[in-house]
């Protein structure tokens, strides 16, 4: 049953994912409803599905959350919009790298969350800081993975390009940009993993809407329910993207998969 | 009249990490005539795709130049086509998009495109696979492909780097025929390197001896088989002559390869 490396049919798979969701939501329900976690700290599931309930109806949440999809979505596109050409640039080109690479990587390592106090005083509270924040957090790490992506395209296929007659310009059209473009959909799948909990954090300090914000206040109110619903509102809304962006790909590089 | 000249040809690719340069070929000769098939033989590391990327283009000569129609060589272009070892066809791209893409390259209309196409996916046995990614084909059909796609570039020469040496012996004998055959039928000029005796002799006008590294080109051997040539000509009393001189001769240089020092 555990060889290595063995594949396990489909079904079974499903099952044993299902499996975990259940286990987790009865060691849920074991602790709160079994008297083990005081309800102060941690509501139980249905406290928690009323308090979402709650959420929607009283409070507009479903404003909460499209500030917040729309603020990861924004940083998240102009980080890539900047990001992307630039990695390919970078990978392409090895003097455009040698400039870019060292200054890049050192930006990498730098937490974008110790930016907000500095990106507060100079952006405010408002919508650019909390873009600025993403930007931050997602630019730099697109902007290397795609050029380690490029750079890795295969040179002998370069060389074979080359033969057929292809110029410069035709080498990174027609043979470094279509065999990179999987594997940059890739990065752009994770790394927007990585802006969502960006913008939570941008949100939880100075905001006045968005998934985070409710869960400062929820805090206040010390309503582990609706701070519970919330967490798993932003988990939810990954899984989505995920499968969007998995689909996604799937359909626009089908030689990829054919194997 | 000859097509090609090497003249002086010799490569010397700088050490790594301050290590000894490694001089990979020594000043080499050799010329083709229009409509020859020569070979290239010599036992590996010798420097036989070293000369072949220098022809191509792909590589620069330490000294000594290359001619194509009089004109020297200087960078790759279409007018040299070329199969390599490795599985080159580009994934993204079809068997149909794959052969056309030196097509597309030089803005060929696509009607024009359709038809060259179509030509070359009959004479290299690819019918039905037009639509396939190359990730779905076979080694084989992917040679095919990527020699398909050399060949509607119409070339002056087409340049062969062990295209079949990844391949199983029965297929290789296969696409072996098919190559011998597209050339008894339009005479391309074709250079082809290889390790193999019995595909050099097979396949080849004329054979050229390489001397193991660094290698040089020490004898030339003209291969009076008529064509067209058969499968069943590899067991013909005039095949084993030609197979026992050239045995002897790589042999030699295959001992001093093995013994040499690094
Ligand atoms: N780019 C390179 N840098 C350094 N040495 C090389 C390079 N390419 C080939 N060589 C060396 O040159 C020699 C000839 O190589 P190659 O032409 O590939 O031989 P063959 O194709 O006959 O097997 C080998 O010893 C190889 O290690
Ligand atoms: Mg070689």
């Amino acid at each position: 049953m555990f060889e290595p490396l063995k594949p396990i049919p489909p079904g079974r798979r499903a099952v044993l994912g299902v499996l975990f969701f259940a286990l987790f939501f009865a060691a849920w329900a074991g602790a709160t409803y079994g008297g083990l976690v005081k309800p102060l700290f941690l509501a139980d599931p249905l406290k928690t599905l009323n308090a979402g309930v709650t959420l929607f109806v009283e409070f507009g949440f479903a404003k909460d959350i499209v500030m917040t999809i729309w603020r990861v979505v924004g940083g998240f596109v102009i980080a890539a919009a900047i990001g992307v050409p630039l990695g390919i640039a970078m990978g392409a080109f090895k003097p455009v790298e040698a400039f870019f690479e060292p200054f890049i990587s050192f930006a990498r390592y730098l937490p974008a969350s110790a930016f907000i106090p500095l990106l507060i005083l100079w952006a405010g509270i408002g919508e650019s800081q909390k873009l600025a924040l993403i930007f931050i957090g997602s630019f730099f790490q697109i902007v290397l993975m795609v050029a380690v992506t490029v750079g890795a395209t295969r040179m002998d296929m370069v060389e074979a390009a080359y033969t057929l007659g292809a110029d410069r310009i035709s080498i990174v059209r027609r043979v470094i940009l279509p065999g990179s473009a999987p594997q940059i959909a890739e990065t752009l799948r994770l790394v927007l993993g990585w802006a969502w909990t960006y913008v939570i954090v941008a949100e939880l300090i100075g905001a006045s809407s968005g998934i985070g914000h409710m869960i400062m206040d929820s805090q206040r109110l010390l309503d582990t329910g609706q701070m519970i619903f919330g967490i798993v509102v932003i988990g939810l809304i990954g899984l989505v993207s995920d499968f969007l962006f998995k689909t996604l790909n799937e359909r626009l590089f089908p030689w990829n998969l054919a194997r | 009249m000859s097509r090609l000249k090497i003249e002086g040809v010799a490569r010397v690719f700088p050490g790594v990490r301050k290590g000894p340069p490694t001089q990979a070929l020594q000043p080499t000769d050799l010329e083709v005539a229009d409509n020859d098939f020569i070979a290239i033989l010599g036992p590996s590391g010798c420097g036989k795709s070293t000369l072949l990327r220098i022809v191509a283009g792909l590589d620069q000569p330490s000294a000594g130049r290359v001619l194509l129609d009089g004109e020297p060589i200087t960078s790759p272009g279409p007018d040299r086509g070329m199969v390599f070892q490795s599985y080159t066809l580009f994934p993204w791209l079809s068997v149909r998009d794959n052969i056309a893409f030196g097509l597309r390259e030089r803005g060929v209309p696509e009607a024009e495109q359709e038809a060259v196409v179509r030509r070359y996916v009959e004479r290299t046995g690819l019918e039905g696979f037009e639509n396939h990614y190359p990730r779905m084909l076979s080694g084989g059909m992917q040679q095919r492909t990527a020699l398909a796609r050399a060949l509607a570039n119409d070339p002056a020469i087409l340049l062969l780097d062990e295209p079949f040496g990844a391949l199983d012996n029965q297929t290789r004998a296969l696409m072996q025929e098919l190559l011998l055959g597209i050339w008894e039928a339009d005479r391309k000029t074709v250079l082809f390197v290889t390790h193999d005796i019995d595909e050099a002799i097979f396949m080849a006008n004329r054979v050229a001896v390489m001397s193991a590294r660094p290698g040089r080109i020490k004898t030339e051997l003209r291969i009076e088989l008529p064509h067209p040539r058969h499968y069943r000509m590899k067991t013909t009393p005039e095949f084993a002559a030609y197979k026992a001189r050239l045995t002897e001769e790589i042999r030699e240089e295959s001992i001093r390869a093995a013994t040499m020092q690094p």
